[in-house]
């Protein structure tokens, strides 16, 4: 037992201000939104805004409607919207940003310019790049209006206002594909294990693994979601705000990897270069996988922007077009202007969780790095 | 000597705190000389007091609405603050205990008898009066450019029916048939079509929940609004009202159905003369009924300058302020004794046909449903758009007026 010192008093006192302040206004918000979220704060406009408002608990009734109620349609269109925006954004971003990183990396003359230019995007704020992608991608001006300098026909795409849907699949089928995921990273897990040899592990994460996956190819025995078929999938009008948060964000992923190329020390690609590797082979077995680290952190600072996503879609899209909504805006419209503080609270929940999904096993991965250290 | 520096500024600051009123509304932009001339005039009549104009941007009020509730939930109401009359005010506000009645006011000035009593049953619980009414707005009309049409060769239609007649020759000349805009403009485009279709009697039912929007007659005005919308432009969602109207201004399209707030955005905005510059028409099948919307200040519970706050109501709802605000608002006066010379061609025909015409209230300016049922019914919009299903739009409104509780 270590005797409790001067310096732990100090310690301790210097971070009882801030435990405090986080423990009210972070976690104790945090559980309050939880506990609006089971309440039906709202259902009866007379209690809305009371002064006192009397709230009822009603269990888990919101989330049940969100994602069965046939009028809530809309917040599930929202999360499917959520998870393209997020996949292409990402994707982007990384991918923009690591060719304009690497072209930089050859050594441009004027390097230092270009790298300005490239940056200056994500000093605006999300309003500005917005109102301004949102007059550029007009229907009738901006950007479809290029190939008219080239002597070619106008472009005819309608951007944001398109209403086209592709890769259409039935909400029904959301318990399957999700299952379908989580056992194919089971999967994934199990087979390292085993290829490690650790048996006992591997057996278990394999057949919960194969498991859940014969239940979702069975189609999801025992749970149904909607009585009927409902169609959600890709919104075309998504690719006009993809493409602006992409401008908006390709920038700071070059400066990441601009970062991590420069770290890379010159002697591994010689090393490599002498072994006989071409180019290609120096950037496939050489320095991509030593940009791994960084991009997965690229991926955790985007991944949870995207999925806060509201500024942007507000200034591009108005908060009512459905096709490019997302939760966050949902619920605001939802608590403030239908007054339905507890489905606002409900949705708040699903956003931070699936917040959670991203950067919790992050956070757990690299504090477990850091112990061993 | 600093120290007396700092009391002074002190007592300053309680004397000015004490004798300002804080105004809280959506009026910037467009809007906002009307606005300020309204309250030029309150601080000429009370030299006492002085106006703090706070306004938040938006069309309609989006978004001044969301921080009027978090100030009002937050504990610091304004001095008044701006609400739609109807539901909006009553379901929202008043059903929630935070107004003060101010059936004391309209007595003291002897306001019972000179504003309409239509207009303050939308006002009224049987607890009492709840707003003051700035202004009275129309949502049914539809405007053109009366040199264009006469250059297509068209007349303003005076049904739907005709409206879908001349709809392909319209669209044969390279024109757009109907200007719409965003989503709201959408919902505002359905209340009068709804009202066509039904007829104010079956429109007014449907508020008090006698007549379902999954009955085959509502279900024929989700039908016809699918087939108008086939007369629209595609790119709509991308637009704002202004630019649907400048649309119609420019030759782009033949009409646009929009609340007369229109009327003052090209007469005031794009100087455009009334009757030769734009030419307004009921929205087809509307004659004789007078859509109403109607912007109102009220007195929150709890307002910080109590007395300050009634002077100013007091000052709105005079003959002297409803006739210095609507000219330039471009909107008729909720008085019955307004000095019309002032107004002009367009606004003289409207108040015209507010005394004569039979009245319903507006659903996408909170007159008749709760806010949950206006904000959410968006939603059935948008499956209306996205389908082209009326059936299940239908039915999606009618799940939503039973969740809400319209007619209850």
């Amino acid at each position: 037992m270590r005797r409790f010192t001067r310096d732990h008093l100090t310690a301790v006192l210097m971070l009882l201000p801030s435990l405090i302040f986080l423990a009210i206004f972070v976690y104790g918000f945090i559980g309050q939104t939880v506990y609006f979220s089971l309440t039906d704060w709202g259902r009866d406009p007379a209690q809305a805004l009371a002064v006192r408002p009397e709230r009822a608990f009603v269990g888990f009734d919101n989330y049940v409607r969100l994602f069965t109620g046939l009028l809530e349609s809309r917040f599930r269109q929202d999360l499917v919207n959520l998870v393209f925006f997020t996949v292409f954004f990402i994707g982007g971003s990384l991918g923009l940003g690591l060719a304009l990183a690497m072209l930089l990396d050859r050594g441009v003359a004027g390097e230092a310019f270009f790298r300005t230019v490239f940056l200056y995007p994500f000093a605006l704020s999300f309003v500005v790049t917005g109102t301004v992608w949102r007059w550029m991608l007009q229907p009738q001006g901006g950007v479809n209006l290029l190939p008219t300098y080239l002597g070619l026909p106008p472009g005819e795409f309608e951007w944001i206002t398109s209403r086209q849907q592709v890769w259409r699949f039935d909400w029904n089928l959301v318990p399957s594909i999700t299952a379908l995921l989580v056992a194919a990273v089971l999967l994934a897990i199990g087979w390292r294990a085993w290829r490690d040899l650790r048996r006992g592990r591997a057996v278990s994460f394999l057949t919960v693994g194969i498991a859940l996956g014969a239940w979702a190819l069975a189609g999801g025995p025992g749970v149904e979601l909607l009585p009927f078929p409902e169609r959600h999938g890709f919104n075309l009008a998504l690719i006009g705000i993809v493409v602006a948060a992409v401008w908006q964000m390709s920038g700071y992923t070059m400066a990441l990897y601009l970062a991590s190329l420069r770290g890379i020390p010159e002697e591994l690609r010689e090393a490599a270069r002498v072994d006989g590797a071409s180019g290609f082979q120096v950037y496939r077995h050489v320095v991509f996988p030593l940009l791994g680290p960084i991009t997965l952190s690229a991926m955790i600072i985007l991944g949870h922007i995207s999925l806060k996503i509201f500024d942007l879609v507000w200034s591009m899209a108005g908060p009512d077009l459905a096709t490019t909504s997302v939760p966050a805006l949902l619920m605001y419209i939802r608590a403030f202007r239908a007054n339905q503080f507890a489905d606002g609270a409900a949705i708040a929940v699903v956003l931070l969780l699936i917040v959670a999904t991203v950067i919790v096993p992050y956070l757990w991965t690299s504090l477990r790095g850091e112990v061993r250290r | 000597m600093r120290r007396l520096l700092a009391i002074l500024i002190a007592a300053g600051m309680t004397l000015a705190a004490a004798n300002t009123v804080e105004i809280f509304s959506w009026w910037a932009g467009d809007e906002g000389p009307a606005l300020e001339a309204l309250i030029e005039g309150f601080e000429a009549a009370n030299p006492d007091l002085t106006i703090d104009n706070v306004t938040v941007t938006g069309g309609a009020g989006v978004v001044a609405k969301a921080v009027l509730k978090t100030r009002m939930l937050g504990g610091d109401p304004p001095d008044s603050f701006q609400a739609h009359i109807g539901k909006e005010l009553i379901d929202t506000w008043v059903i929630a205990d935070r107004m003060e009645d101010l059936t004391f006011l309209f007595e003291e000035e002897g306001w019972l008898d000179v504003f309409p009593p239509d207009l303050i049953d939308l006002i009224s619980t049987s607890e009492g009066i709840w707003s003051v009414p700035v202004n009275i707005h129309r949502s049914n009309v539809m405007w053109y450019v009366p040199a264009k049409l006469e250059e297509w060769g068209i007349s303003a239609p005076e049904t739907w029916e005709e409206f879908l007649v001349v709809c392909p020759a319209i669209q044969a000349q390279g024109v757009t048939p109907l200007a719409l805009a965003e989503n709201w403009t959408v919902q505002h485009l359905w209340e009068s079509i709804a009202l066509a279709a039904l007829g104010p009697d079956d429109y007014d039912r449907l508020w008090t929940g006698e007549l379902a929007f999954n009955d085959p007659k509502s279900v024929a005005a989700f039908e016809l609004m699918n087939d108008v919308l086939a007369c629209a432009n595609a790119d709509a969602a991308g637009l704002s009202w202004q630019q649907a109207t400048d649309r119609v201004v420019d030759g782009e399209a033949a009409f646009n159905v929009m609340g007369d707030w229109a009327a003052g955005y090209m007469f005031t905005t794009l100087g455009l003369e009334p009757g030769t510059g734009f030419g307004w028409a009921p929205a087809p099948g509307t004659d004789g009924i007078f859509m109403v919307l109607s912007d109102s200040f009220g007195l929150p519970l709890g307002a910080p300058n109590r007395e300050g706050a009634i002077e100013w109501l007091r000052y709105i709802g005079s003959l002297e302020g409803t006739d210095t605000f609507n000219p330039i608002k471009g909107a008729i006066a909720p008085r019955t004794d307004t000095d019309l010379g002032k107004y002009n061609a367009y606004l003289q025909s409207a108040a015209a046909d507010f005394a004569s015409d039979r009245q319903v209230g507006s659903l996408a300016h909170g007159t008749v449903a709760n806010e949950n049922f206006m904000s959410t019914f968006a939603q059935v919009m948008e499956i209306l758009l996205d389908t082209g299903n009326a059936q299940a739009a239908a039915n999606a409104a009618q799940a939503l007026a039973l969740q809400t509780g319209v007619g209850r």
